[in-house]
């Protein structure tokens, strides 16, 4: 991982600036197109770390994503949890146990297979929810209550107040981008990238490289459990939608179109496809269509994504390492 | 302790085998490596030199046979726990990071040798032991002046010297060499085997190499394999006088 240029930088921290005053000029409608926005880009953020730093393609990450609403609902509906400090918690143990059952199979594969075992389970937990009553079947369950953040019983901030959801998913996105930046740092980032590059070599070095992929996928999974925490609490309802293939599909094409490896790009991605999606579909039915048409385009014309653009604008040719 | 009398053996072969279905590739190799001794292995290609190297460093499993380190029994045991052990490996066919740069190849093999990199917080670049470790140890295989080039941008002959530096980043106690000078220009082979008698000093080295000037001038002993067999094991002067080696070597030749 290297420093960001100069210029991105300073793009970043003008649209997190944006980000903070945005409520203070938005309507109902487009704060909450921003909050889902933001939620999704927490959900590529997670899904970069795997894919574009370990180099793990999963085509599952969604479960994670859905179990975490489902882990929400249930310790509301069955434990009446209802404080932020309590349930956050607790459903982020939850994606990580399950990261790791998921993750101590799927990482002894890679490739095309590593891509079919997380679909796989994905899919499993897809239609575990889809067919059990006590979830709700394809219905889904309610999230009656939006979870609250209280001191002494006094109540500080509740999730009801869209703005106060609004900042605290903000507020979750940079510390989303902060810690996986701070990981990505690491010595344990050293060694996710020395994987990816040369996972053999890497072994031969003297590291139990199945431990180090089976922590990054842990914390890929419990971070897209924020995302999916938060995506579930804002809606106030979760249903097998939530962990489908689409969706996991979506957070991929999320994370091609921003850029992968880049952290920034990814979250670039979801403002970008989002906005366009909305955009679009307010022009014309077949709004599909032209998004297929971009995503197209922008993988043929900037192979590294969105990010690309901007890092390729600041540096032009001296990028390229020296001959 | 490395120019006189037997100093122990350090790492140890017995009845290693290696089949692959039919094929015995390597068949009942025993062998020991003394400690602090250039130990070289030769033979035509085909031979099962590599085969029998990857046995030792864990890359594969044997059939049959075990391996003992310092007397303790590492048969089977995973690349990464022998690399731990101090034994460090290079590859015939350069197996380096080609993503990174010189510095960071040799920084992510001293880092490895941390008692865990499951370390999530700090930034790695602050440790500086680390740094330092893997500084050492490009200067030492020649490439201090291209600690910021990416690996892959440089000529196959200084992938070949990184390809040492990341071992000797590692600070193995013992180093398993295959072909290192393969692919490499005159002057170049001559650096690295210059480099490679320097690291005899403090070293046990085992060695796989074709060229035999460079085997010849570094080694103290070697062994001929043949058909993942061991023909003779000995002193250059006892190999250079044996008939069986001669037969061997040149009957290989004359069917080439």
């Amino acid at each position: 991982m290297t420093v960001l240029p100069r210029l991105v930088l300073l793009l970043l921290l003008i649209g997190l600036a944006a980000l903070v005053v945005f409520p203070f000029f938005a309507e109902r409608f487009y704060l909450q197109l921003v909050t889902k926005i933001m939620v999704t880009a927490i959900l590529a953020i997670s899904l970069d770390l795997l894919v574009g730093y370990a180099g793990m393609v999963s085509f599952g990450h969604a479960a994670f994503f859905g179990l975490a609403g489902y882990a929400l609902a249930v310790l509301q509906r069955d434990f009446g949890l209802v404080l932020l400090w309590t349930t956050l918690p607790a459903v982020l143990a939850v994606c990580g146990v399950a990261a790791l059952i998921v993750g101590w199979f799927s990482i002894r594969t890679s490739g095309i297979y590593f891509i079919m075992i997380t679909l796989a389970f994905a899919q499993m937990l897809y239609y575990y929810f889809n067919d059990s009553r006590a979830f709700g079947g394809s219905d889904g369950m309610f999230i009656d209550t939006k979870p609250t953040i209280e001191i002494f019983g006094f109540e500080l901030v509740s999730l009801r107040n869209r703005i106060a959801f609004y900042y605290v998913t903000l507020g979750a996105l940079v510390a989303s981008y902060l810690i996986v930046r701070m990981i990505l740092l690491s010595p344990f980032g050293r060694v996710i990238a020395a994987i990816r590059i040369n996972e053999p070599r890497a072994r031969a070095l003297g590291y139990a490289t199945r431990n180090y992929k089976l922590a990054c996928f842990v914390i890929a999974g419990m971070l897209a459990g924020l995302a999916g925490y938060l995506g579930a609490a804002q809606y106030g309802v979760i249903n097998p939608a939530f962990l489908s293939w689409h969706q996991s599909g979506q957070a991929l094409v999320v994370v091609i179109l921003g850029g992968m490896g880049t952290l920034f790009g990814p979250v670039l991605g979801a403002f970008v496809l989002t906005l366009l999606e909305e955009f679009v579909s307010g022009l014309t039915e077949r709004w599909l269509v032209v998004i297929g048409a971009f995503v197209i385009a922008v993988v043929l014309l900037l192979p590294g994504g969105i990010a690309s653009l901007l890092v390729r604008l600041r540096f032009g040719r001296r990028m390229q390492p020296a001959p | 302790m490395a120019d006189s009398g037997r100093a122990g053996t350090i790492l140890e072969a017995v009845g290693l085998s290696k089949q692959f279905g039919a094929l015995a590739a390597v068949n009942n190799v025993t062998l020991g490596f003394e400690s602090g001794r250039v130990h070289a292995v030769i033979g035509p290609n085909g031979a099962g030199k590599t085969t029998f190297l990857n046995l030792l460093s864990g890359e594969m499993r044997p059939s049959a046979g075990n391996v003992r380190f310092k007397g303790q029994d590492i048969t089977g045991a995973p690349p990464n726990r022998i690399s731990r052990l101090g034994i460090g490996r290079s590859y015939q066919r350069t197996n380096i990071f080609l993503a990174l740069t010189c510095l960071e190849n040799c920084w992510i093999a001293a880092q490895s040798r941390l008692p865990s990199s499951m370390r999530f917080v700090r930034p790695a670049h602050r440790l500086t032991s680390v740094r330092e470790q893997a500084e050492r140890a490009l200067a030492t295989c020649g490439l201090a002046g291209r600690a910021g080039t990416v690996a892959a941008a440089m000529s196959y002959g200084e992938q070949r010297q990184l390809e040492i530096g990341m071992m000797l980043a590692a600070r193995p106690q013992l180093l398993m060499l295959d072909e290192p000078l393969a692919g490499m220009g005159h002057d170049e082979s001559l650096q690295v085997i210059d480099l490679l008698r320097r690291l005899a000093a403090d070293h046990t080295l085992i060695l796989i190499e074709h060229d035999m000037d460079a085997v010849f001038s570094i080694a103290d002993r070697i062994t001929v394999m043949v058909n993942g067999e061991v023909l003779e094991t000995g002193s250059i002067e006892q190999i250079r006088g044996s008939p069986a080696v001669q037969e061997a070597y040149l009957g290989r030749e004359d069917a080439e």
